[in-house]
């Protein structure tokens, strides 16, 4: 083993000049391209499924028990079947369960963020004479943000280690270079996509603190 | 609105600003009333006060005034409209709203909420920031604070945010719901003297709840006794409800020490003065010993060309000296026309001269004297509105 691990280091640096434009950069702008796009569809989605929810309100367990099954399917079997279907090897075969995986959380926020409004400031905004709409947009969508951004910030993180695990069915960015790896027993490419995943969830974790704490510096003010 | 201000600009005096006919609520699922059957009348420019026990449907009356829920029986006319009428938002908004639990927007800064309704109307923006720091002003709220945000205020700065932001956009009709309740006393009495003091110049129409009696004997023309399930137990104004109580909730409400507290609704102006045991400096001492017998007292009061000059102990007048000469008794115990009643007697409980009623302009009007507060309170004493008029 020890002979093993001196001949096959856990990173050969040259490997990186090497390998980035061909290998590397396009896997991490894979990953990050897929990140983005489910947990984008995921959002628009999960507005759409909160509204009808706090809407009507019975629609809310339908709502978060389907989101909660999305949520338990293994993640394996989920893209390993999909590739079977029609879909094949096309984008959607990964995109369907990534972004099925952000609509619990992604939900379960939103809701929390509406539900956070306190009730005299939603029955000050009715006094005053605003239209529904415009309580909804100007006051509870503001008020909501930290809930919604922490929503978000949850879904991207776990995303960005899910899209790894796409690359069963040759699409997981980061995740090819990991499988090469560990296919090869060769350590340089697992441990860059390893590390390169872990990089980017941290960055885009600081990114939606910082979109929040922009966003709502009220908040900031309760906080100091 | 135009409706509105129609029916305002005819002064009508015939209808009241809002009358409610036998208006109850019943919440889903619960047994009893919330209100039952209210009648009520608020005239044009009065400020009527609902007090009462803790659930007994104040905040619930005032929700169905500006529709934010709707009666399960009876009619609501506010300027002799039904609000059912009109759509809601636009009712809403020529009603300033306090609501019990202030509601300031998290998310937006003090200016900001105070500028809502405004926002709403399509002000400009200079009028809207001019109105914004004259508001800040009324209420006490330094204009440093106005760029913060509700979580950086204190409880009582926030409800004075709220009340500013009810009168933003200067309604002809307010309903607040306990607006004062969170600031210190001090604050509070001035706070309430403040809305004695627009109500004298804009005449809004205010329908205000509250927890405390003082406070609604000091501002209303008129308050509405409420009990639990919304029955109005007595509807008068404040001298009435402290003299003649309509049942025994009322009695037990209102207290032991009514009398006490009808003595804040009328001032020493208000009571017949005599002219007490005074005399002009220059007369002749033997007289003013003859002043002092006739009385009774042992105090005699000078005076020069109506201008009070202090008391004198009957020792110095017996002495036989010019009464000018005579050692006066300072401070001087006297008290202006505008005290009310209250403080007079903590003047005359505290002297042992009798108490001189001065004008503001220093001249001597006569004396008060327990007599005349006993006196005054067998008859009716004044509101302060009827006071300000
Ligand atoms: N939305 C509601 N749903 C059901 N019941 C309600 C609702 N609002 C108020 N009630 C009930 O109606 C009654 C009157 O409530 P209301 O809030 O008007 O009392 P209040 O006089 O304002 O009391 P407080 O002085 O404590 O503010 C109470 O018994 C209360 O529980
Ligand atoms: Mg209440």
């Amino acid at each position: 083993m020890i002979l093993l691990a001196s001949r096959n280091p856990i990173l050969r640096w040259s490997w990186i000049p090497e390998q980035w434009d061909s290998r590397i950069q396009p896997a991490l702008l894979e990953h990050i391209q897929l990140t983005l796009l489910a947990v984008g569809i995921g959002f628009l989605l999960s507005a759409v499924l909160a509204t009808v929810a706090l809407r009507y309100r019975w629609t809310v367990g339908p709502i978060t028990l389907f989101a909660a099954f999305l949520y338990t399917i293994p993640s394996v079997a989920f893209f390993g079947v999909l590739r079977t279907t029609a879909l094949g090897l096309s984008i959607f075969t990964v995109l369907i369960p990534l972004t099925g995986f952000t609509i619990l959380i992604l939900v379960t926020n939103i809701l929390d963020g509406f539900r956070s409004v306190p009730a005299p400031v939603r029955e000050a905004a009715d006094a005053m004479g605003l239209s529904p709409a415009r309580r909804v947009l100007t006051v509870e969508v503001p008020v909501a943000i930290p809930y919604m951004i922490n929503g978000l910030r949850i879904a991207t993180v776990t995303t960005v280690g899910l899209v790894t695990v796409a690359a069963i069915v040759g699409q997981g960015g980061l995740g090819a270079l990991i499988l090469d790896g560990l296919r090869r027993t060769f350590w340089t490419p697992l441990t860059i996509g390893s590390v390169l995943a872990i990089v980017l969830a941290l960055t885009f974790d600081l990114l939606f603190v910082l979109l929040r704490n922009w966003l709502t510096p009220w908040s900031r003010a309760q906080r100091s | 609105m135009s409706t509105l201000k129609a029916v305002i600009m005819t002064d009508d005096a015939q209808t009241p600003a809002i009358r409610l006919r036998g208006v109850s609520k019943r919440f889903p699922g619960a047994k009893e009333d919330a209100v039952a059957a209210m009648d009520l009348d608020v005239d044009r420019g009065a400020i009527v006060a609902l007090i009462g026990p803790s659930g007994c449907g104040k905040t619930t009356t005032l929700r169905m005034i500006n529709r934010l829920i709707e009666p399960s029986a009876g009619t609501i006319e506010i300027e002799g409209r039904d609000v059912t009428n009109q759509p809601a938002m636009q009712l809403r908004r020529g009603i300033g709203y306090v609501i019990q639990q202030v509601g300031l927007f998290p998310h937006r800064t003090i200016a900001a909420n105070i500028a809502t309704v405004p926002r709403t109307l399509g002000w400009e923006k200079a009028r809207i920031d001019d109105r914004v720091r004259q508001l800040a002003e009324v209420v006490g709220i330094d204009t440093a604070m106005l760029s913060r945000y509700p979580d950086e205020l204190s409880g009582g700065q926030q409800q004075r945010v709220g009340v500013a932001r009810a009168l933003a956009a200067d309604p002809p009709v307010l309903l607040m719901d306990e607006p004062f309740g969170a600031v210190d006393p001090i604050v509070r009495g001035r706070l309430q003297e403040e809305l004695l003091d627009l109500q004298r110049e804009v005449r809004k129409t205010i329908v205000l709840v509250t927890h405390d009696l003082d406070e609604a004997v000091k501002v209303a023309d008129r308050i509405a006794l409420l009990n639990v399930g919304g029955v109005v137990e007595q509807y008068a104004s404040p001298d009435e409800l402290l003299r003649a109580p309509a049942n025994g909730f009322v009695e037990e409400f209102v207290g032991e020490d009514r009398s006490m507290r009808r003595l804040a609704l009328a001032t020493v102006g208000d009571l017949p003065f005599e002219p007490g045991p005074v005399i002009e400096v220059a007369a002749d001492p033997a007289a003013g010993l003859a002043v002092i017998d006739e009385h009774r007292t042992d105090w005699l009061g000078l005076v020069d060309d109506e201008v009070f000059l202090g008391w004198v102990p009957r020792d110095q007048v017996a002495g036989g000296g010019a009464l000018a000469d005579a050692q006066r008794y300072l401070p001087a115990a006297q008290v202006a026309p505008s005290s009310t009643l209250r403080s007079a007697l903590e003047v005359i409980m505290t002297s042992r001269t009798s108490v001189a009623v001065i004008n503001d302009d220093g001249r001597f009007r006569g004396t008060v004297t327990l007599e005349r507060i006993r006196g005054g309170l067998a008859g009716d004493l004044d509101g302060p509105a009827e006071r300000a008029a």
